[in-house]
């Protein structure tokens, strides 16, 4: 067969198995490895909501999907140009995410007659009975090879079992022409201490694996992905969502010189943040596993009061469970950082797929007049600038703030450029200071008259000895049932909110100021909106875009922007959560929705598509 | 070190409870408890924090001039569990309700007990819920007569000390609103106790259960009907103090000393340091006819607190980790340059 090396600007790789087959690592290995080569990435994990779902079966089966270029990358794709399938489950899942020109590496060995059962396949060809048979097809015995390799690696079976991954990664590392030495430096750093004897046979059975493509005859193309060559100057890391935000909070802590303390309840897809959290107590964070939800939040509202940065974070369910204590926190104007890693929902929902529905719980899901600056985070690198936003803004405006996240963020990942701390700002608390004259008493709720800010007195404090809670009070921190006072508190609580505006940078539209339609999007959408609007404009049509990443309150330039155009379209993850919004603030604007709510990311075709019908 | 008095813990805010509320009386105690605990422990008044939930004793914190956080129904556990650890330096107090700590929040209760987390909780137990006018609670005798139990209850109550005891509490004592020596007593050994401190309080509602404790607190009956337990003094009550507690080889018994064969050398002597909470358990839940209710601190023992745990682990990473600022975080395991 004759040989011929692409030169590629993009391609999209998704490696799909069982979900102990090991493929959220493999493709994370791929991924840091392109990254290290230096290309444009993306990654978007998709797995299902049991750890050990029923072997060999749909429902079990885990997927990773790496999207590499030679530009900067926003998505993980929408089809994959390859497709790796460990067994007939994982084919017949994914067959239909492969492009029309696609190659399908599948496992020969697992396509035996129980596993083609269990994947409920009626006839003995998968690739004709799901309509893949024109596509280039690789089928290997990786299992048995797997095995031929480590033969005298004195593993033994399940062990070298296990492996299988490995030489499959061999396979995409030749295809694609990767360097091997990343991965090698990475199984030598991970395994040097607990397991050394598993370095040299994990580096045989790549190397193996690359052996058997270059000699197979059954690969017709391989690809090249130069770096980035427009590429900023600098040090880069692969970043997922969730870890970034983590570290966006530890940044605001040690920008605010205030310890970090969060309060969580295990909750997918939120839990990697506690987790993050908690390896890093070299910087001071403390972290608490609650016994519930409500503890998570209760105990962070107990650290803010005691004077720390303080934060939870949780997914769409445990957001409803903290309603009551959120409420607190408005109440006794206390800062907090609420994060909601949004998922499936209502209720259980899809807990590992991705959404953007928490949208409405996040702005009034609470009781009484009780408003929270809402903010989100548009890529899975951007979490990290959202978070140490976000506890700006609480610190700074003393009030809990929602920062929404989105599953598709938490667990993506993405290269990032590591910026200096000294390029982000300080962040300067509202404390009261100065000694107190005999007599004399500290009001809590007497506030800034240009920022409606209160002080924040920290217990320990001489002096200042006062009570906040959740009943009405006055300025002085009286408990007040006052008709007029209460008023004058709920509204002067808005305006807090309402003024934190000043503090949030304008929007920016890409495309001209003014047109027929504006496309509007908000949170984790940005990358693939970003790329259909990149095509779109490429192809002469005339659309301009604008993200949200500050909802409430909205940047002050919102309405200026509007103004441009006939139309907006908001596209979002959800029923027309934020268009409803949008409407409400907005109502002589003509707002179009275009909506997805299964469980995954846009598509750009998707995108596009929606755009061309609007113009 | 100013001298504190009791005067300088209360706030300028109107109590109002009801007249003949047995809450009145444990805020006294309160009062004149702290001005003895910051003088043997060093304390400023600053360094104070009460925290409380919802429900009429969760008023308190308004009438203390100290830092103050009333919370919401049931989470006050939690929020004085994120001060503490947020900042162990202060010392945190608590005041809570049946209903409050044993319904709603009995989650946080037993999590902050086998945490055995340094705050001092005080329950408030008048066995109903005062505030939305009575109804029955956690603690309300079976077959209680309330609002929303008009044919009497149909489940068991909660006995508070079992529950701290169940969950491995290090300190537990039980008081009566009354008895406002002994609460100043036990309140000072809360104090002195390094862990998570439960002082049960059997209060009065005069409004809506009244009563519900008189079998213990009626001057003519309580010294036959409750013991007050301290260290190294014999088990002995009654009217006479001629009566005791005796360990017959299996369980407790009460007696008659001089009775039976049983002497004065035959009663127990409390020692609510033992390592050993079955018969502190035993103890906590010895009830009438039979028995004395127990009072005072029944268990106060040493063990490695939360707080404590959590600030070491932080201190110990900190000294060991090559990671001492976001910049180093930021760069930490694998990257790469772009040049």
């Amino acid at each position: 067969m004759q040989h011929k090396v692409i030169d590629a600007n993009d391609v999209v790789i998704r490696f799909a198995g069982d979900s102990g087959d090991g493929m959220q690592l493999t493709g994370s290995l791929f991924a840091d490895m392109s990254a290290i080569y230096g290309n444009g990435l993306s990654t978007f994990p998709d797995y299902p909501a049991e750890i050990r779902a029923p072997h060999g079966t749909v429902s079990g089966v885990s997927g990773f999907q790496v999207h590499i270029g030679n530009t900067e990358v926003n998505t993980p794709g929408d089809m994959c140009d390859m497709l790796i399938a460990m067994n007939p489950a994982a084919l017949k899942a994914n067959a239909k995410w492969c492009k029309r020109h696609a190659m399908i590496l599948v496992d020969e060995d697992a396509f035996d007659e129980t596993g083609m059962k269990k994947a409920g396949f009626k006839t003995d060809n998968p690739f004709t009975e799901l309509s893949v048979e024109d596509r280039t097809l690789i089928v290997a015995p990786i299992t048995t090879m797997t095995k031929e390799s480590l033969k005298d690696s004195g593993m033994d079976q399940k062990a070298i079992l296990k492996c299988k991954n490995m030489f499959t990664l061999g396979i995409a590392c030749y295809i694609f022409n990767r360097p091997l030495e990343p991965i090698f430096l990475y199984l030598e750093k991970k395994f040097s201490k607990k397991h050394p004897e598993v370095i040299e046979p994990n580096k045989k059975v790549i190397q193996d694996g690359v052996n058997y493509a270059a000699n197979v005859q059954a690969i017709p193309n391989t690809y090249t992905i130069e770096p980035v060559k427009s590429a900023k100057k600098g040090t880069y890391r692969n970043i997922t969502g969730n870890q970034a935000v983590a570290w966006g909070l530890l940044a605001a802590s040690e920008k605010s010189g205030l310890p970090l303390f969060c309060g969580s309840y295990p909750i997918t897809p939120a839990t990697g943040i506690l987790e993050e959290l908690a390896i890093h107590k070299s910087l001071g964070a403390k972290t608490l596993q609650a016994e519930d939800e409500i503890a998570g939040i209760c105990t962070a509202i107990g650290a803010s009061f005691a004077g720390n940065l303080a934060v939870t974070t949780t997914s769409g369910p445990g957001l409803s469970l903290k309603s009551e204590a959120l409420g607190l926190a408005v109440m006794a104007e206390l800062p907090l950082v609420v994060v909601d890693v949004q998922r499936g929902g209502p209720s259980t929902g899809l807990p590992t797929k991705t959404e953007q529905t928490d949208l409405n719980q996040a702005l009034y899901g609470r009781n009484g007049e009780c408003p929270i600056p809402v903010i989100c985070a548009h890529s899975p690198a951007n979490c990290f600038f959202a978070a140490f936003q976000a506890a700006k803004i609480a610190l700074e405006h003393m009030t809990p703030v929602i920062l929404l996240s989105e599953g598709f963020l938490g667990n993506g990942s993405e290269p990032w450029l590591i910026p200096s701390m000294s390029e982000y700002p300080e962040i300067k608390p509202p404390f009261a200071t100065g000694a107190m004259a005999p007599g004399e008493r500290f009001h809590p709720f007497e506030r800034d008259p240009e920022t409606l800010v209160p002080k924040w007195a920290i217990p320990g404090q001489k002096g200042y000895e006062h009570r906040v809670g959740g009943l009405e009070k006055t300025h002085e921190g009286v408990l007040s049932t006052d008709p007029v006072n209460h008023e004058t508190m709920v509204r002067e609580r808005a305006e807090k909110v309402a003024r934190i505006a000043a503090d949030i940078p304008e929007l920016k539209v890409r495309g001209a100021e003014s047109g027929k339609l504006l496309v509007v999007g908000w949170g984790g959408t940005y990358g693939h909106i970003s790329s259909a609007i990149h095509d779109l404009q490429a192809e002469g049509v005339e659309v301009s875009y604008t993200h949200f990443d500050y909802i409430n309150p909205l940047p002050s330039n919102t309405e200026k922007v509007f103004s441009g155009f006939d139309r907006i379209l908001v596209c979002e993850l959800n029923s027309g959560q934020f268009a409803d919004y949008l409407r409400a603030k907005f109502p002589e604007k003509h707002f179009v929705k275009f909506n997805k709510i299964q469980g995954q990311p846009f598509l750009v075709e998707e995108i596009k598509s929606a755009v061309r019908k609007e113009i | 070190m100013a001298n504190l008095t009791s005067k300088d813990f209360k706030s300028d805010q109107e109590v109002r409870w009801c007249p003949g509320c047995g809450d009145h009386a444990v805020l006294a105690a309160l009062q004149r408890a702290l001005p003895k605990v910051s003088q043997a422990l060093h304390y400023e008044k600053e360094r104070y924090v009460i925290v409380s939930g919802i429900g009429c004793s969760s008023r308190l914190p308004y009438y203390m001039d100290t830092y103050g956080f009333h919370s919401i129904h049931g989470r006050a556990t939690a929020i004085s569990t994120g001060i503490k650890v947020a900042n162990p330096w202060l010392t945190v107090w608590q005041a809570c309700g049946d209903g409050d700590a044993l319904a709603i929040g009995g989650n946080h209760f037993i999590h902050a007990i086998r945490r055995n987390i340094d705050i001092n909780v005080i329950l408030f137990n008048n066995q109903i819920y005062g505030l939305t006018k009575g109804q029955y609670s956690p603690t309300s005798k079976l077959g209680t007569i309330t609002k929303t139990s008009p044919y009497g209850t149909v489940e068991h109550p909660f006995n508070p000390g079992s529950l701290v005891l169940g969950a491995k509490g290090t300190f537990f004592a039980r008081s009566l609103d009354v008895e406002l020596a002994l609460n100043e007593e036990i309140m000072t050994a809360a104090a002195l106790h390094d862990g998570c401190s439960v002082m049960e309080m059997l209060t009065n509602c005069v409004i809506f259960n009244d009563g519900a404790h008189k079998s213990l607190s009626d001057p003519a009956v309580r010294a036959d009907h409750t013991i007050i337990l301290r260290d190294g003094e014999k088990m002995v009550f009654g009217r006479d103090r001629d009566r005791g507690l005796v360990f017959d080889g299996r369980k407790i018994r009460a007696v008659r000393i001089g009775e039976g064969g049983y002497t004065i050398d035959d009663i127990m002597v409390h020692d609510s340091h033992s390592d050993d909470i079955g018969l502190h358990m035993a103890l906590a839940e010895m009830k009438g006819p039979d028995y004395p209710v127990a009072l005072g601190v029944i268990r106060d023992v040493k063990d490695i607190t939360y707080d404590d745990g959590v600030r070491d682990q932080v201190k110990e990473v900190m000294a060991k980790s090559r990671i001492h600022c976001v910049d180093d975080l930021l760069r930490s395991g694998s990257t790469w340059e772009v040049k």
